[in-house]
């Protein structure tokens, strides 16, 4: 994955509970014991983390694809 | 894997083998790789190639004895391809051959080639080209003397030949008459290639051109007398190089030629497909052909290849290869200890239906190879989770109480037989699986118990022998507890699984059995039908009559595709339509696309699998229970298929054991459009996942909203998966506009 999301999230999206932007922040990515940082949009309250339709059938599939076949 | 098994495996698939052409030639020349650049016009590039396997490309082209061209068996529908034409044109299209180049021996040796005739010039090129020093001895005063007294060799073609031989290092020496024996005490090899006049009492080994001197070889005419082979006598100075090669080496003279020299192959060609092409006729004989007639000559060329399965799997033919390779590659994807295994799809997308087997001149099965090769990946830990993760949850749920359910006929204490009809069925047509059980009951005596569940094939296929062992055992509890009754299956697939894995438990087709008992009351259809036998009865040809006669009864009148043995998969067989959709709808399109008529099939998932991509389809039943345009019904999708099984088993114990169910009321009501719904089918989230994020979000609160659109957006990790759901709220309806998922875990990082 790289380490910017390929679209960050649109700003009109606000978190419903917390009520506030969303703003770009390190998280950390798991999948078959592998885990790693990226930067993806997450809410400041809450810490709901955003993750946009191109990014979870991109990048995000492909490295999932890469681990399975690792 | 077992090596020794993938061995076999290997050796049974003869794609690989050369075409009889290039077998019969004594130095393998590659027929079939000439005629196809001559197809192309490209002469310049056949020149090429030809001059990589003979030295003399010229001479050859005019005198070759061409035993290549008895071989082609081009000639068992028309007339033999005139290879020897095409290498005269070759020959004289007036392309130069590259000369050889001296190449580097990691210990050099010397030489010595008695004789400068064709073989003995093959041994010194192919010696030199090793990098060798090489000094030929020749009695007269010119190289290949006894080829310039043929009338049929213009002297240009010769010395072009010879050109090749300038500058390589190799030593003439002419006039010079040498006994091998002596040279034999200066050189580290001797071969004696002189021809018809030289010493006659030389023994030679056929395979290696032994002697019984250790370092001296012999071969040429001196070995063929009036049966003369100028090709064969090439080949000779080629493979006593070879030995000699070998022999300076200390490698073995004899490993490893099987191929070696003028012989049959076992390249399988399916020649009758081919209409008889008569050879093309050069408009001026003496002239020989001119390029364009070459290039229409060598495009009668088959070529000759095996591929049979190839050809009728577009599974086998999406990955540009044949079993021969595939399996060599399977292989490698189970032992490789660093990298990726770049196999693993390939492997999960073979469908197991056995039709590349039936085909094979040599009944190899990709199917069982595949089947092997996820077991071992299973085994291993290697196999990719995503690819029968949504299969295996669908097992689990036919096995769960939403569906599963064994019980003897109501008012019965014992079954006399015991109806299966399956997940499948049960979840395409729920309501004639209901119908046909009652019809079951009324015609037979003793009682028909029923069983709702899974026969473990998703397990089976996914190479889960834990999982389909779990499967056989709840199957196996409840057949016990209901008297071991003989089994009826509806689905083709459950049958071959009890037939194949359960062989003590008695099982019929339902269809074999329906002929028996009486079809249902209903009148006959007329209608013209193409039928397709599910892959899984390829051999059961008791039930392909029986539905065949059924249909005929029914009114429909049969078209027969290639016969129920070569039927093909729909493309759900061995979970390949989970494992790679691209791959599956390759095979379901190419069989819907054999003619225009409408399919009978008796198998749901093929009737649905056709229908999803667009084909009328009707499954047997609804020729049973004939109810509007059944051939139109749409594909239920994978979100229908379940919520069907369920309300059939909750149907069936309110309206046959008059038990108080009820249907349960959806908390979240869901709306969306039609493509929508397509897009959710095709990334396999069911409903049931989108309501049960909607419902995450609507009790949590954690959604984000879009400001612009008034879209919510919400993510819910049941498990394994993280589902993403767009919706809005309109009119008390959750209207969802798009949903998502993806297995990463994620967290905000410390």
């Amino acid at each position: 994955m790289s380490e910017r999301p390929s679209t960050p999230a649109p700003p009109e999206l606000t978190c419903d509970r917390c009520q506030l932007p969303l703003v770009l922040g390190k998280v950390k990515a798991s999948y078959l014991g592998n885990s790693f940082e990226v930067e993806l949009s997450c809410c400041p309250g809450c810490g709901f983390i955003y993750v946009p339709e191109e990014l979870a059938l991109g990048k995000m599939a492909q490295v999932e694809q890469a681990l399975e076949d690792k | 894997m077992d090596g020794q098994q993938v061995k076999l495996w290997e050796s049974r698939c003869i794609e690989e083998f050369p075409p009889a052409c290039s077998a019969a030639c004594p130095v393998h020349l590659d027929v079939r790789g000439l005629a196809e650049l001559l197809r192309k016009g490209d002469l310049r590039a056949a020149h090429a190639h030809a001059c990589r396997f003979i030295p003399f490309p010229g001479i050859v082209g005019h005198l070759c004895d061409h035993p290549c061209q008895s071989a082609c068996r081009r000639s068992e529908s028309g007339d033999a391809i005139r290879i020897h034409e095409l290498e005269r044109t070759i020959a004289t299209a007036g392309f130069n051959a590259p000369p050889f180049r001296r190449g580097r021996a990691m210990e050099k040796k010397r030489v010595a080639v008695l004789g400068a005739g064709l073989s003995g010039m093959t041994a010194a090129a192919d010696l030199i080209v090793k990098g060798h020093e090489v000094v030929v001895f020749e009695a007269n005063a010119q190289l290949l003397g006894r080829l310039r007294q043929n009338p049929n060799l213009p002297a240009s073609i010769l010395e072009a030949d010879l050109a090749r031989f300038e500058n390589t290092g190799i030593e003439f020496r002419y006039e010079q008459t040498a006994n091998a024996a002596t040279l034999a005490d200066e050189f580290d090899a001797v071969y004696v290639g002189t021809g018809p006049a030289g010493q006659s009492d030389i023994d030679i080994d056929p395979l290696t051109y032994t002697t019984r001197h250790p370092k001296i070889f012999a071969g040429g005419s001196r070995r063929y007398g009036s049966h003369y082979s100028l090709i064969t006598s090439l080949s000779d100075g080629r493979y006593a190089a070879l030995s000699i090669e070998r022999m300076l080496q200390g490698a073995s003279l004899i490993a490893n030629r099987d191929s070696q020299g003028s012989q049959a192959s076992r390249l399988y060609v399916n020649v009758a497909v081919h209409a008889p092409l008569p050879a093309v006729a050069p408009a001026d004989p003496a002239q020989g052909y001119s390029p364009a007639e070459a290039q229409a000559e060598a495009a009668r060329c088959f070529p000759c290849h095996c591929l049979e399965c190839v050809q009728v799997c577009p599974y086998l033919e999406h990955y540009g290869g044949y079993p021969k390779r595939y399996i060599r590659e399977i292989y490698n994807n189970e032992t490789i200890v660093m990298g990726a295994r770049k196999s693993n799809r390939m492997i999960n997308s073979c469908t197991l239906c056995g039709l590349c087997a039936e085909v094979c001149p040599e009944q190899l099965g990709m199917g069982e190879v595949c089947l092997s090769a996820r077991q071992g990946m299973v085994a291993k830990n290697h196999m990719p989770v995503s690819h029968h993760d949504f299969a295996l949850r669908d097992l689990a749920f036919s096995r769960s109480k939403a569906f599963a359910l064994a019980r003897h006929q109501p008012g019965h204490n014992e079954s006399a037989l015991l109806f299966f009809p399956g997940c499948q069925l049960s979840a395409s047509s729920p309501d004639h699986v209901a119908r046909f059980y009652q019809h079951l009951c009324a015609k037979v005596d003793g009682g028909v118990g029923l069983m709702l569940g899974c026969c473990g094939a998703p397990a089976h296929w996914a190479a889960r022998d834990d999982l389909f062992g779990e499967t056989r055992a709840d199957f196996r509890a409840e057949w016990e507890r209901l008297g071991k009754p003989p089994v009826i299956t509806a689905c083709s697939s459950c049958y071959r699984m009890f037939t194949d894995h359960q062989p003590d438990v008695p099982t019929e087709s339902v269809w074999t059995l329906l002929e028996r008992i009486g079809l249902p009351d209903a009148g006959g259809v007329p209608s013209r039908l193409t039928i397709h036998d599910p892959c899984t009865t390829r051999h059961e040809s008791a039930i392909h009559a029986s539905v065949r006669r059924i249909a005929h009864q029914r009114g429909a009148t049969i078209v027969e595709l290639e016969g129920a043995e070569r039927t093909t998969c729909c493309g759900f067989g061995g979970l390949a339509q989970l494992a790679n959709r691209e791959v599956a709808d390759k095979i379901v399109d190419r069989r819907i696309g054999q003619n225009e008529s409408d399919h009978l099939t008796y198998c749901a998932m093929c009737r649905d699998n056709f229908a999803r991509r667009g084909k009328r389809a009707v499954h047997i039943l609804d020729l049973l229970y004939p109810d509007g345009d059944a051939a139109a019904r749409a594909d239920p999708g994978f979100s229908a298929r379940q919520e069907n099984r369920g309300r059939l088993k909750r149907g069936l114990l309110r309206d046959l054991w008059g038990e108080d169910v009820t249907e349960p009321a959806d908390d979240i009501e869901l709306a969306m459009s039609a493509e929508v719904q397509a897009d959710l089918e095709k990334k396999l989230i069911l409903l049931d996942d989108i309501r049960q994020t909607v419902r995450h979000a609507e009790t949590s609160g954690e959604k984000l909203i879009d400001q612009k659109t008034g879209h919510f957006v919400a993510q819910h990790r049941p498990v394994a998966m993280t589902y993403w759901v767009e919706y809005s709220l309109e009119g008390g309806r959750h209207v969802v506009h798009r949903a998502y998922s993806h297995r990463m875990q994620l967290e905000i990082a410390p």
